[in-house]
């Protein structure tokens, strides 16, 4: 919808910008496309604007009310609960209070993945600078704070890990005391 | 280019670093191997006490390897005497550090050309080989401004030409972009980066992820050991998907 406030479109040139202005970062297939317009001409929101084109397209604008709700958009805040079930912190949830699992060794395999895909982002991020590619430059920013932020939970949870750890055999020794005695 | 087509500029073989003595010996770093080749830049993360510092502080010379060698650009430090080793280090190493880098009584490239001026060299050719650096560091309009006229990032950017300029092949760089705001800080490692691809090599010690990604490998050291070392490879297909070509 948002594409649409610039102009009629139809649904394989609102594919094609989709992709191009956020870097292929999220491919979008053209059925979904199509499957979203129909229930957006449902609700009132876009119309048909004339006749198919020679290869049987039908473009797309927008209707008063769907102008009105395509900028809305842009100014109301992204839901948090929006985001995927998040696996990693599963994981350390369940690692944590298992035997045999080794949580140093799991954060430094996560921390080295998130590293790396960070180095990527970066070089990604400087030729979409050296191609004055703004749009590109931002989704990629975003991408990089955000594995940013993972390692930096990720060495915080390693730290947080020792120093419970180093605490804990203290108790281990009073509680081996215990059995002893009994 | 592959790197292994590269020459080595800096190299750690088997070196391990122990201070002080008995109850209070303190293992700095157990048997290191690190090499890095021209071209190459190398971070290197870790907390506090990893062996960090140690580490700088034995590439650049200033100390030596309880055990192990290290080598700058095929020379074995161990063979050399302490002067040999600090003419040495006057032409082949150049340090960046966080804050306090430039001398505040020289211009710009006065401070870049010193090291060649110490190591012998004529005021004019000092001057010209700096002006060559700064311009390296697309700093060439503020060559004769003293540190106190220029702004944090190019008072940094002035240290990346003195750390790499004439002969110089080795950047030691301790958090230089600690003092700078994260703009700031981004656009120096831009001009590190670019500067490097030009030839020499850097190590980078520093604690921001988001800055050690600009470099080619990223080593872990704990407890005075690598742990771990990552290197980006992926092209923008593999990573993103098939929507964008680069």
């Amino acid at each position: 919808m948002a594409l649409l406030t610039e102009g009629p479109r139809h649904g394989y040139q609102l594919r094609a910008e989709f992709e191009a202005r956020t870097g292929g970062t999220w491919p979008l297939n053209v059925g979904q496309v199509y499957t979203t317009l129909q229930r957006l001409e449902r609700d009132g929101l876009v119309e048909g604007a004339g006749a198919a084109d020679a290869e049987g397209r039908i473009a797309y604008v927008l209707t008063d009310a769907g102008r009105a709700q395509a900028a809305d958009w842009f100014t109301t805040p992204v839901d948090k609960t929006s985001d995927p079930r998040d696996e990693l912190s599963i994981k350390l949830a369940l690692g944590v209070g298992m035997e045999g699992v080794d949580i140093a060794a799991l954060v430094q395999a996560q921390r080295s993945a998130t590293l790396r895909q960070l180095q990527d982002y970066t070089r990604l991020k400087r030729q979409a600078d050296d191609a004055h590619d703004l749009a590109w430059e931002l989704v990629l920013e975003r991408l990089i704070f955000s594995a940013e932020s993972q390692v930096r939970w990720l060495d915080h949870v390693e730290s947080r890990v020792r120093r419970a750890r180093r605490a804990e055999p203290a108790s281990a020794t009073a509680a081996d005391t215990e059995r002893v005695r009994s | 280019m592959n790197t292994a087509d590269r020459a080595v500029v800096l190299e750690l073989r088997g070196v391990s670093r122990v201070h002080g003595e008995g109850a209070a010996e303190v293992h700095a770093l157990r048997d290191v191997d690190l090499t890095l080749v021209e071209g190459e830049l190398v971070a290197v993360m870790g907390p506090s006490g990893s062996g960090k510092s140690t580490l700088l502080t034995l590439l650049g010379g200033l100390d030596r390897p309880t055990s192990g060698e290290v080598f700058i650009e095929g020379q074995s430090l161990a063979d050399l005497s302490t002067k040999k080793l600090a003419a040495m280090r006057r032409r082949s190493v150049g340090y960046v550090f966080q804050d306090l880098n430039l001398i505040p009584t020289l211009t710009a490239v006065e401070n870049v050309g010193l090291p060649l001026e110490l190591d012998g060299a004529s005021r004019r050719t000092a001057r010209r080989t700096a002006l060559k650096s700064l311009e390296d560091v697309e700093l060439m309009d503020l060559a004769d401004r003293f540190p106190d006229e220029m702004s944090g990032g190019q008072q940094q950017r002035v240290a990346i030409a003195r750390a790499l300029v004439g002969p110089r092949r080795v950047l030691l760089a301790d958090e230089p972009t600690g003092a700078l705001d994260s703009q700031t800080g981004e656009a120096v490692l831009r001009v590190l980066r670019r500067r490097i691809d030009r030839g020499g090599a850097g190590l980078l010690v520093t604690h921001d992820a988001r800055h050690a990604a600009w470099a080619d490998r990223i080593v872990f050291l704990r407890d005075g050991q690598i742990t771990d070392t990552t290197a980006s490879e992926l092209s923008a297909e593999a990573l993103l998907g098939t929507g964008r070509h680069v």
